[in-house]
């Protein structure tokens, strides 16, 4: 089986966050690492390897320093890498990003496709939908929990629905983003970390992979950004310290105020 | 004319209240006429397009074929685009919930259209939509538009607009065929249900959440009795479901959902930055900590320092008693 | 410079991860319950860390003793007893490494590597603790055995161990020249494990005596020759000293920390009490005695992985690290004031932590015989 992982290098989210003059997130400022989502569909790949066999390929479009990110994914016990880094890529939405993952993935052999529900900076969650819709897949997403039947050539999830679970099933090739909810990724070993030293990061630029390059990069956004601003602060609030009988009448007192009860 | 279209996501009783708020939105934007609000609903019947009329749907695209409710996702994404090819309306506010993420990126990758996520608020200016997205877990508001082709694609989360009623009276009804495409089709295969029924976070106006304060699972209870009280759904922070107490479906925070209810109870939470990204747009926040130093306390409306295990049964009980139990 | 490779930069950062995500939040509950942290074992052993301890040539991932020190750092900042794992199994492969045949390095070695057996140390004795050399456990020769007979105190880990390292005397008549080292497994009969001390601190190892009666321990499992277990202990503590340092610098940096954050939070007399100079001048001798403490530690370390251990350097090390351990964790309940005195704040069991660090692996007096020693040129 080959599984591909589409996986994303974030800011650490615990740092300042600071934009450059163009608006763009300024990535060189702050601490790189795996997007935390990605983990998962990373860890949800190696047990599949684990459990039936497989051949892991992280794909990853970024900056030249993305290559840590997909250390970690290759400590973790992923096979091999492509990072797909130019600077005509810079800007790109999440569209131009969808386009130019999946024609790197069209360049590889693959059943299944993993990914994060999400990344932490941007939180859109619309790649992966966008990845199977230029692959024309189907897509699994948010999945709780995954089945892989390669003697049926299908995929199977959970996932939270209103009033329970829903199981969804597509054949495969197909394409299942998972939640934090499928799994515990595990951390990587230090025989994992030795090893992925010795496993290939393939580098493709934007000629080579053969992008429309209209599409891709801030001149193929489809979206523009007109302003960014801080929210209203929220006027200062009032703490109170009181017995219990008089704290919880004050709060009871709030909620009718906002019309809560 | 120019058609402004709301994507209605239906449950089991109709028209989700989501779907409710952005018709409202869609309607007061379209007030001076220049648009004519509709609403697209797939899967449902004639009653869910007449309520989406009372909502302020001037027109509806209505599609009653039975495989809806076999397929996931891409049925409505499939029926969708076919409609945005053929009728080319100039925007279509989607909810942004699972399944509305999977439909706008279907569609927008398709079309190659732009699409505006989770946004907070949107107004016409000088003809053209402009809507805030919140970047950072709210720390940060973006104003956009979409540039490029028609329709633009905007999605909302839940108990972002009022849902208000303004009937229009005539409902222009059109019926439109379903186009599935099997190749990418997604099969729901079955349903398990939930224990209990519980109120969804995203859509719950009122959410009490709990965290490492509470100490155990079954601690919870008081939040759960406080939530029964007011209807309301309950939440807890990450500390709560990597300690195994809750399930990770309850999660709020920049792991777990980003919720915007009108009342959010934070109990024997800390409010460190990643519980508070998820939950900050909340209208109205009332925290209960023992910890005067807790950072929640600087971002609360109400906060009440003292101990949540005699506050939260009290409180309770006095929410039973105005309510004349 | 010490500067590290990319992959010890990513091990470096796995393990603050594990420190942070899975130690930091049990270490109050290890205290309290003073349980060995079999979860944390797991974790640590999954993701390779014991192999730190030992040699790549029998199974282990070792990248000297310098990194390991960065390594225990980092797990002590989190919690004490948790980086013990790390270092109780440095201590116990020490002697096999230093002294072992090869068919004892590849018995035991690879398992300590994997934390399939766990090691220990047994040198103290009831009344044997800064003079090892008047040990009355007695090792007999009879046939292709040893028996040994005799009492053990204060050893760490010696419940959980399978393999413990231990010293005892083949003749008595020639003081330390008559203590020989033996690869003692928990298996081998003779062996009681005897009282668990409630301890001060670390309380997440289990600190217990081990009671030879005519244990039988096979004559292949002698370390080097007969009398040379003095010997192969001193070489032994010119590593394990540098560690007990680490141990101490990332209690030490962990209280500061803690005490950092807490001062910037708190507010008294309408500012965070961080703004006040009386307490950033204890803060800044805090952090200045840690880095000292670091840098001295990793010069020991340092010589150790040149192949120039010096006993001097090790004792200075381990001596001063922790006796800054202890005045940084006491200023740091200092300044968190009434709120460092109650065990809801971490910062009390640092410093029950530190105390240790300056009696095991030889007392502060002793590493200060050790120095004076080493400058007046007698040994």
């Amino acid at each position: 089986m080959n599984i591909i992982v589409c996986v994303k290098q974030v800011p650490d989210t615990t740092a300042e966050k600071r934009l450059a003059a163009d608006n763009r997130l300024d990535r060189a400022s702050m601490e790189n690492i795996l997007n935390p989502f990605d983990e998962y569909a990373v860890e949800e790949a190696i047990r599949i390897k684990e459990a039936q066999g497989a051949n892991i390929t992280l794909v990853c479009m970024g900056p030249a320093a993305a290559e840590s990110a997909l250390r970690k994914g290759l400590a973790m016990g992923a096979d091999n890498a492509v990072l797909v880094s130019d600077p005509l890529l810079a800007g790109s939405d999440t569209l131009a990003t969808a386009y130019v993952l999946a024609c790197a993935i069209k360049r590889l052999p693959f059943d299944l496709i993993l990914t994060g529900m999400q990344s932490t900076d941007a939180r859109t969650g619309q790649v992966p939908a966008a990845i199977a819709e230029f692959l024309e897949l189907p897509m699994l997403t948010f999945a709780a929990k995954l089945d892989v039947d390669m003697g049926k050539r299908t995929a199977r999830i959970q996932r939270q629905a209103e009033g329970g679970l829903v199981v969804l099933e597509g054949n495969l090739p197909a394409l299942v983003s998972v939640t934090k909810a499928i799994n515990e990724p595990r951390y990587p070993a230090l025989r994992g970390i030795m090893m992925a030293k010795k496993k290939e990061i393939k580098v493709w630029n934007a000629t080579e992979l053969g992008l429309d390059t209209s599409l891709v990069g801030s001149s193929g956004a489809h979206t523009k950004v007109l302003a960014v601003r801080k929210p209203a602060p929220r006027a200062k609030g009032v703490v109170i310290k009181e017995d219990p009988d008089t704290a919880a009448r004050k709060v009871a007192d709030y909620l009718a105020s906002v019309k809560a009860i | 004319m120019n058609e402004l279209w709301v994507l209605a996501e239906l449950g089991e009783t109709g028209p989700k209240k989501v779907s409710l708020e952005l018709m409202s939105k869609a309607a007061e934007l379209t007030g001076e006429g220049q648009w004519l609000p509709a609403a697209v609903v797939l899967g449902g019947d004639e009653a869910a397009a007449q309520r989406m009329s009372e909502y302020g749907a001037a027109k509806a695209y209505l599609s009653q074929d039975d495989r809806f409710a076999a397929y996931h996702a891409t049925a409505i994404a499939d029926t969708l685009s076919a409609l945005i090819t053929e009728k080319q309306p100039i925007a279509v506010f989607i909810p942004a919930t699972n399944m509305g993420k999977d439909v706008i990126s279907r569609v927008a990758a398709r079309h190659r259209l732009g699409m505006l996520a989770d946004c907070t608020s949107v107004a016409v200016r000088e003809g053209s939509l402009i809507a805030t997205e919140a970047a950072f877990g709210g720390s940060l508001l973006v104003d956009c538009i979409c540039v490029g082709a028609t329709p633009h694609l905007l999605s909302f989360p839940p108990n972002t607009f009022p849902a208000i009623k303004q009937p229009t009276g005539n409902l222009q009804v059109e019926k439109v065929a379903a186009a599935i495409n099997d190749k990418v089709a997604v099969r729901i295969v079955d349903r398990l249900a939930a224990p209990t029924k519980t109120v969804s976070l995203e859509e719950a106006s009122i959410i009490v959440s709990g965290g490492r304060g509470m100490g155990g699972p079954d601690k919870f209870a008081i939040l759960e009795d406080l939530a029964q009280e007011l209807g309301a759904a309950v939440g807890a922070s990450r500390a709560a479901v990597d300690a195994g107490w809750r399930p990770y479906s309850q999660q709020v925070g920049q792991t777990g959902k980003t919720v915007k209810p009108n009342v959010y109870i934070a109990v024997g939470i800390s409010g460190a930055i990643q519980h508070k990204v998820g939950m900050q747009t909340s209208e109205h926040i009332i925290a209960i900590n023992k910890d005067a130093d807790a950072p929640i306390f600087s971002f609360c409306d109400l906060g009440v320092v003292g101990d949540l295990f005699e506050i939260v049964p009290r409180l309770t009980a006095e929410i039973k008693k105005r309510k004349g139990g | 410079m010490y500067t590290l490779t990319e992959d010890q930069e990513m091990i470096l950062s796995v393990v603050r991860e594990i420190a942070r995500e899975k130690i930091a939040p049990r270490a109050a509950e290890i205290d309290e319950r003073a349980e060995y942290p079999w979860d944390i074992k797991k974790i640590l052993c999954d993701a390779d860390v014991l192999m730190l301890a030992v040699p790549q040539e029998y199974g282990g991932m070792s990248q000297g003793l310098l990194f390991q020190c960065m390594v225990i750092e980092e797990l002590c900042k989190a919690c004490a007893s948790s980086g013990l794992i790390l270092m109780i199994q440095g201590l116990a492969e020490l002697p096999i490494e230093l002294a072992g045949n090869e068919a004892q390095k590849r018995r035991y070695l690879p398992r300590l590597a994997t934390g399939e057996w766990l090691g220990a140390l047994a040198l103290t004795e009831p009344q044997a603790g800064s003079d090892p050399a008047s040990m009355r456990t007695r090792a007999e020769r009879k046939g292709d055995r040893y028996i040994l007979n005799g009492t053990k105190r204060f050893i760490t880990n010696a419940d959980v161990a399978d393999v413990i390292s231990t010293y005892a005397s083949t003749d008595p008549a020639k003081g330390s020249h008559g203590i020989s080292a033996f690869i003692v497994e928990k298996s081998f009969p003779g062996i009681t494990i005897g009282k668990h001390e409630n301890k001060m601190g670390i309380r997440g190892s289990t600190t217990c005596e081990v009671i030879f009666d005519n244990c039988e321990v096979p004559v292949e499992n002698l370390l080097g020759s007969e009398g040379e277990g003095f010997k192969i202990a001193m070489r032994t503590f010119d590593r394990s000293r540098p560690a007990v340092g680490a141990q101490a610098v990332g209690i030490a940096q962990g209280a500061i920390d803690y005490a950092v954050e807490y001062a910037r939070q708190r507010q008294q007399f309408g500012q965070p009490i961080i703004q006040f100079q009386g307490l950033q001048w204890m803060l800044a001798d805090m952090a200045m005695q840690t880095e000292a403490a670091r840098q001295l530690v990793y010069h020991a370390a340092a010589l150790c992985d040149a192949g120039k251990p010096s006993p001097m350097v090790s004792s200075m090390a381990k001596a001063f690290a922790s006796d800054v351990a202890m005045k940084v964790t006491t200023d740091a309940v200092q300044i968190l004031g009434g709120y460092g005195y109650i065990k809801e704040y971490p910062v009390e069991r640092m410093m029950r932590d530190a105390k240790i660090t300056q009696i095991y692996e030889g007392t502060n007096q002793i590493q200060r015989i050790v120095i004076a020693r080493a400058l007046a040129g007698t040994r």
